[in-house]
């Protein structure tokens, strides 16, 4: 222990206490023996999940592969990423301490900032990706989720939070425009709104398939509604500012719905009044997004966020310590036949590109650039704690991912394509179900109906056949660890109702805060087309509100409904395109990255945004490519979309699992619906993407183009660079608070 | 040792209180009657009820996205 850690105090101001603690020196041996061990547990993990074949894994080991990279990765790559790109310097004020207006601008205790912006991210996406993904074993979701996390999904969370951080907390889109130019800023501007509408659209329709014919998770659903309405007259009227007190009422009010949802599910009126078909939901769905689209903010969205943010963060450490305890074992292969031939049931295409599609969300989502730009950088404290926060909550994210694909892959496998293979497939009854998933090959004991209703009873519901969207399997897998670990069988289906309720939850937060921002966007765009149209940028015109609001839900209902009412299956046609979409935003994020790392001249490290750059295009062109090009109808839009008309013009009565004329009908125009939009993300992105190229080139030619970052303010406030504070920063803490005490007038202390 | 195991359990319960309430927000207001004596000294602070209703037409016009 010779080298000792070499402390510097950086002050902006002789009066003030030092405003940041920067700490330099070899790592001390005892923190490099605890990396070293991890590094090696996380390498066993590994060799147990990649190597183990004839035998049942253990799920505990995904658990440790997962955390030992996130540690490494942290420590290291996110580290080098600090040192090389982002360069944070703590003593410039950030956006949040240069603007505070007590709002939108606050400077944020890091940890609770951490929980905002995890809470802001996560959804359902990190849990249904997976769970589709599961068809092709554990092995390839597994890896492409930590190792896409750590590469690409981190990344770029954490740089476009740092890009943004120094640009006054500007937006994506904003930012696009800045450093694209007008025209690359108008191509990713539309590109996020078409790309917003088909990711509401999907999740929706996860919602409509895990609640069609469920009278008990109808129930419990709808049930959140006036719940919400409560806490927020609560809040308005009753006790402003007691938020905490009233999220505890309306969770427990949201548990005893779902214990309600069971009573209810089990009486005649309850059946007649909460069963709905899927076509009932989906405009059910409309209504309610157009409702929380023009209602105030306070009535509806922002109680149901109260409760969203803290479901979230219960459940996640719920199936964390469920897994923990319960420690199941894998039913699925490590790597299925489906992947190599790719033609499994759930989601067509083979392991690539499809697999890094399917698993969007938890490896790397475009859409987390827009919660990076504009909310969470005007509430950060300090630039250098855009790791933690931008790098780490995307590592948690991605630990939810692993999370969920382990309670797809420990149920038994022939109830995995029961429930996740389309109707036309199974047939839709438990006899023709066990009779097509025991011809998939997929070895083991053969399924019997019996089994299969017996499965469906354990959580209450009267049929699992087909349940696709992953929302009801992951809930099924969810249900099979908690009652083990918490509970027994008895609780099966409060648990299998309350992971429904959950995800549902999530996915109406993403459906109605998603619809009020495209409901923006459009009223800012057409505003900004001037003349008669300026008046729609007034957010107060209720009528401007109204007409945007029905454009937008029309757009994501259309779509909706043509899922809901696809004789193909709906999720496994649409599926495909919400990755792509929520993809293609990824690229155009690290378009921008990388533009920006390159202006500044840092070439020796412009691999660390364009590896994942590269990799995301080359994934999304071709599954773009393939869902546009393909000759084979289960992969190309268009493709389907021939087969499909020439059985029409050959006046046939059915064709493949359209049973009908008017079947075939639909799906013509869904493919070509679907094949358009694939064409539209396609172009918008390329187009981004080579301005960005041209951008980057004139940049090189030039030596370095000038920043549009914001001149510098000195800091004049401290806060810890990490989640946890150093003994050096606990000190300089110190300072402050004995500042503060000193200060306080008298009186005024809290 | 039991008197140390509730110290801890209290801690812990203080500390999870804290987090809860900070997450949610529950403490805004002292934060913005705090920022408005240090910035705009003199100027008397709204109420917390209307400055909730401030922060929610805030959000009314700036709506943030929430991810999948």
């Amino acid at each position: 222990m010779t080298a000792r850690t070499e402390i510097e105090h950086i002050r902006t101001d002789p009066d003030l206490p030092p405003v940041a603690v920067v700490e330099r020196g070899p790592m001390p041996a005892s923190r490099r023996a605890v990396f070293a061990v991890v590094a090696v547990v996380g390498a066993v993990a590994w060799s147990v999940l990649a190597l183990v074949r004839g035998e049942h894994v253990n799920a505990v080991w995904f658990v440790f592969a997962a955390v030992c990279t996130y540690v490494i990765a942290y420590r290291f790559y996110a580290r080098l990423i600090e040192a090389k790109i982002v360069r944070p310097r703590d003593d410039r004020a950030t956006p949040a301490e240069r603007y505070d207006n007590a709002k939108d601008f606050m400077p944020t205790d890091r940890r609770v900032l951490f929980g905002h912006h995890f809470a802001a991210i996560a959804g359902a996406g990190p849990l249904v990706g997976p769970v589709l993904a599961a068809q092709m074993g554990y092995l390839p979701g597994t890896v492409w989720i930590i190792v896409g996390c750590v590469v690409g999904g981190a990344v770029q969370d954490y740089l476009v939070l740092s890009i943004s951080t120094r640009r006054r907390g500007r937006s994506l889109g904003q930012m696009a425009r800045d450093e694209l130019g007008r025209f690359g800023g108008v191509a990713a501007l539309v590109a996020v709104f078409v790309i917003m509408i088909i990711i509401i659209a999907v999740l929706a329709l996860v919602v409509v398939n895990a609640l069609a014919a469920s009278p008990w998770g109808v129930f419990s659903l709808a049930m959140t509604i006036p719940i919400a309405l409560f806490m927020g007259v609560y809040l308005r009227v009753l006790r402003p500012g007691r938020i905490t007190e009233v999220t505890i009422i309306g969770v427990a009010l949201l548990l005893l719905a779902i214990v309600a949802g069971g009573w209810v599910a089990e009486t005649a009126w309850g059946q007649d009044w909460f069963t709905l078909s899927p076509v009932a939901l989906a405009w059910w769905l409309a209504a309610y997004g157009f409702a929380a689209s023009v209602l105030p903010v306070w009535l509806l969205l922002a109680p149901r966020d109260y409760l969203s943010t803290f479901m979230k963060v219960g459940v996640i450490v719920l199936l964390a310590v469920g897994i923990l305890i319960a420690r199941p074992e894998v039913q699925a292969p490590a790597v299925s036949s489906f992947a190599l031939r790719g033609d499994g049931p759930v989601f067509a295409g083979a392991l690539f590109p499809f697999l890094f599609i399917t698993i969007a969300c938890g490896a790397l989502s475009g859409f987390h650039s827009l919660i990076a730009s504009g909310t969470t950088p005007k509430l950060l404290e300090k630039e250098s704690q855009a790791r933690p926060i931008g790098y780490g909550a995307m590592l948690t994210e991605s630990f939810v991912a692993v999370m969920a694909l382990v309670t797809a892959v420990v149920i038994d496998q022939h109830l995995y394509f029961v429930m996740n293979a389309p109707a036309g497939a199974t047939g839709g009854t438990a006899e023709t179900a066990a009779e097509y998933v025991n011809g998939l090959g997929l070895g083991g004991t053969p399924i019997t109906a019996g089994e299969i209703e017996g499965a469906a009873a354990s959580v209450g519901e009267d049929s699992i056949v087909s349940r696709t969207g992953g929302a009801p399997t992951l809930a099924f897998g969810m249900s099979q660890v908690l009652s083990s670990a918490i509970g027994g069988s008895g609780l099966a289906a409060f648990w299998y109702h309350f992971a429904i309720m959950f995800e549902a939850l999530f996915i109406l937060t993403t459906v109605d805060a998603g619809t009020r921002v495209a409901r923006f966007m459009l009223s800012d765009s057409l505003g900004n087309l001037g003349g008669p149209m300026r008046r729609f940028r007034d957010p107060s015109w209720r009528v401007g509100a109204w007409v945007c609001s029905v454009v937008v839900v029309a757009a994501w209902g259309a779509i909706l409904l043509m899922g809901v009412t696809d004789p193909l299956g709906g999720i496994n046609t649409l599926f495909p395109l919400f990755g792509i979409a929520n993809q293609l935003l990824a690229a155009i994020a690290l378009t921008v990255v990388t533009v920006v790392v390159t202006k500044k001249r840092l070439y020796r490290w412009v691999w660390i945004p364009a590896v994942p750059l590269v990799w995301d295009l080359v994934v999304t062109m071709t599954a773009s490519y393939q869902k546009i090009f393909s000759a084979e109808p289960r992969i190309g839009y268009w493709a389907q979309h021939r087969a499909f008309q020439d059985a029409r013009a050959a006046g046939d009565q059915s064709f493949g699992v359209a049973a009908s004329p008017a079947e075939m009908d639909a799906v013509i125009r869904n493919t070509a619906i679907q094949g358009t939009l694939s064409i539209i993300f396609a172009v918008l992105v390329l187009v981004v993407v080579v301005v960005g190229a041209v951008v980057i080139v004139r940049s090189v030619r030039a030596g370095g183009l000038p920043s549009t970052e914001e001149p510098d303010v000195p800091s004049r406030l401290f806060a810890p660079r990490g989640l946890v504070a150093t003994p050096a920063e606990r000190e300089v803490q110190a300072l402050w608070d004995a500042r503060d005490r000193d200060r306080a007038p008298t009186g005024a202390g809290s | 040792m039991t008197a140390g195991l509730t110290q801890a359990l209290m801690r812990a319960g203080h500390a999870v209180r804290w987090y809860t309430t900070a997450l949610l927000g529950d403490r805004d207001y002292d934060r913005y009657v705090a920022h408005l004596a240090r910035v705009h000294p003199g100027t008397a602070p709204v109420s917390e009820r209307a400055y909730w209703r401030e922060r929610h037409a805030e959000q009314d016009a700036h709506p943030g996205a929430r991810c999948c």
